[in-house]
């Protein structure tokens, strides 16, 4: 099972957006890996193990789009246990969703791998279109925002569940497939891999940290610096940033000191009750 | 050219979640011009196809037991064949879990831009989203000659039907290859509750409520309020609630004119789901809590004490 997992390095989310006139402010980003794709890294791996720290049977391919100094991210996503890296020199400024499923459609020409697993989106664009894009551009299934997985033991489909507005959705998807993964992806019993594993089998909540040994092993993977040229695709951006802004502040609220006053106030002021 | 609209549909009527997407079909005619087209596909649609023909000028159906099932692999051709039957360079639809998963795809098979989860129409291609966990406002501007959509439903209204009832064309369905995919099940939730995205009124409890069992207590509120029931990641990792309660950047995003936060801290992923409502009430013992930033009216204090005074409060204003 070889598996290809794009990810793609964020501002830190949790550090407030700086804003220059019409532009965000970048200037100390604080990158990270998108927390969606790290899910999409620690469900690769365990659909290629045997379980927790067992062996290994599979590849788990990384490729990212980005200045070359990214190579410090992907770094990190190789000590958590994935085999190699590619790394495409690009620019945000310069892409868009589409030309970026354009060049993962070269890639996967390329790589040949049975599934493509990533983030359902980032968490800057907020985009939430890469995946269906691919599977759109190559004409293979998809099954989307992905609570869990489990691949059939003769590796030829996917069962998946998402969930939807309505509840729980469950599909079956035959390899090659693109798979988005969501949040609880990374909940203990939400991937198998029949093949290696049984049902029962569980893993530690959450992306796995990276071990000490596991840093030592990265530091020898190799992250194969790549150009766009170099895969025969013309990528083309279709949606254009114009500029960004801060939302609108919300009024200063008051803080009120009993339920009473509460209830009156959203009775006779907010007129909500 | 025309606006091709998606609209999702139960049995027998559109889904109320489609109907934020005319909104904001109606918006982008403003600048755009020409007919709003509605789409609707399924399986056995006569009396749904009826429904949506209340809102538009015409309705194209592609009813097939195949279709049955909203899969991405099958709907994303249909929409493309509507388009092209419809005369359209423009398609529209919410961002629903349906709508996020189908129009992308559609976006590919057609070579166009797609703008997703749209909060407002700022031209005939431009549009304002929210990004960064709606933390920045980004205006973008497709530049591809078909232009797609879909529309954050909190941020348009529903829309009314017309004054005159638009005509039914049933359309072949032609080949459906779901390229191997299949519809396996779907795992309703049931709830007595009005739908999360919907409800006007939400009461949604956090991490600080501790237990499941503490919950009961927010859902006599939310009951006596005739509200939905919400919670934030926190809460539904810890398995204290259903996952489809969550509410945040990962989870439903909800716009109610009265949103209670009880015993929630108000992570940024939180904030991303909530923001949009018209009046917040945070309930919390933290006074530094960040919730306490966008809330509109803040009480410091512990839930075990306040929400049942608070249910008291409401039952006296409602005797």
């Amino acid at each position: 099972m070889k598996i290809l997992v794009p990810c793609k390095r964020v501002p830190n989310p949790e550090q407030k957006l700086k804003f220059a006139g019409e532009s965000l402010d970048l200037a100390n980003p604080g990158w990270q890996v998108n927390p969606f794709d790290e899910y999409a890294v620690e469900a690769a791996l365990r659909l290629t193990e045997k379980g927790k720290g067992g062996e290994r049977a599979g590849e788990v391919v990384l490729v990212t789009i980005a200045p070359k100094d990214a190579g410090q991210q992907v770094r990190g996503l190789l000590a958590m246990g994935a085999d190699r890296a590619l790394l495409i020199d690009g620019k945000d400024e310069e892409l868009d969703s589409n030309a970026v499923a354009q060049i993962l459609k070269g890639v996967v020409e390329a790589e040949k791998p049975d599934l493509v697993v990533m983030g359902k989106q980032t968490v800057d664009g907020d985009d939430n279109q890469v995946g269906q894009l691919l599977a759109g551009y190559l004409g293979w299934p998809q099954a989307t925002f992905l609570a869990s997985l489990s691949l059939a033991a003769d590796g030829k489909s996917v069962l998946t569940t998402r969930e939807v507005d309505a509840g729980v959705e469950e599909k079956r998807v035959p390899v090659p497939a693109v798979l988005t993964v969501d949040l609880r992806i990374i909940s203990k019993k939400a991937v198998h891999n029949e093949a290696l594993v049984g049902p029962d089998a569980e893993w530690d909540e959450g992306p796995r940290y990276a071990s000490l040994k596991g840093i030592m092993a990265a530091k020898k993977k190799e992250i194969k610096e790549v150009t766009v040229a170099s895969f025969s695709v013309s990528p083309e951006v279709l949606v254009k940033t114009v500029s960004h802004v801060a939302p609108p502040a919300r009024r200063a609220g008051v803080k009120v000191s009993s339920v009473e006053e509460l209830v009156q106030k959203l009775h006779n002021e907010a007129k909500v009750l | 050219m025309s606006i091709v609209v998606y609209l999702e549909t139960s049995d027998v009527a559109v889904r109320s979640a489609s109907l934020p997407a005319l909104t904001a079909a109606r918006a982008l005619a403003q600048h755009r011009g020409g007919p709003i087209v509605g789409v609707v596909i399924g399986s056995g649609l006569d009396a749904a196809a009826k429904d949506a023909a209340r809102y538009v000028d015409k309705v194209l159906a592609y009813d097939a037991p195949e279709l049955r099932a909203p899969l991405a692999e099958t709907y994303a051709p249909v929409l493309v064949a509507a388009l092209k039957a419809a005369g359209a360079d423009a398609l529209v639809a919410s961002a629903t879990s349906t709508g996020k998963d189908v129009l992308p795809r559609t976006a590919a098979l057609l070579g166009a831009g797609m703008a997703s989860d749209i909060s407002s129409v700022e031209g005939a291609a431009k549009f304002k989203r929210p990004t960064y966990a709606g933390n920045a406002v980004t205006t973008v501007e497709v530049t591809s000659p078909t232009v797609i959509v879909s529309a954050r439903q909190t941020a348009f209204e529903a829309a009314a039907p017309l004054a005159t009832v638009g005509g039914v064309e049933l359309q072949p369905a032609g080949t459906v290859d779901a390229r191997g995919a299949a519809f396996v099940a779907l795992h309703a939730s049931k709830s007595e509750r009005p739908d999360l995205t919907e409800a006007s009124i939400v009461v949604s409890g956090g991490r600080g409520m501790k237990s499941g069992e503490n919950f009961k207590v927010l859902e006599e509120l939310t009951d006596l309020l005739g509200g939905a029931l919400g919670a934030s990641r926190a809460a539904a990792d810890a398995g204290m609630v259903p996952n489809d309660l969550q509410v945040g950047q990962t989870g439903k995003v909800v716009a109610p004119k009265l949103y209670i936060a009880v015993a929630i801290s108000g992570a940024i992923q939180h904030l991303a789901g909530m923001k949009g409502s018209k009046t917040i009430v945070a309930i919390n013992k933290d006074a530094e809590a960040p919730i306490f930033q966008v809330a509109d009216y803040g009480l410091v204090g512990d839930w075990e004490k306040v929400v049942p005074a608070m249910i008291e409060e409401v039952k006296k204003l409602k005797a």
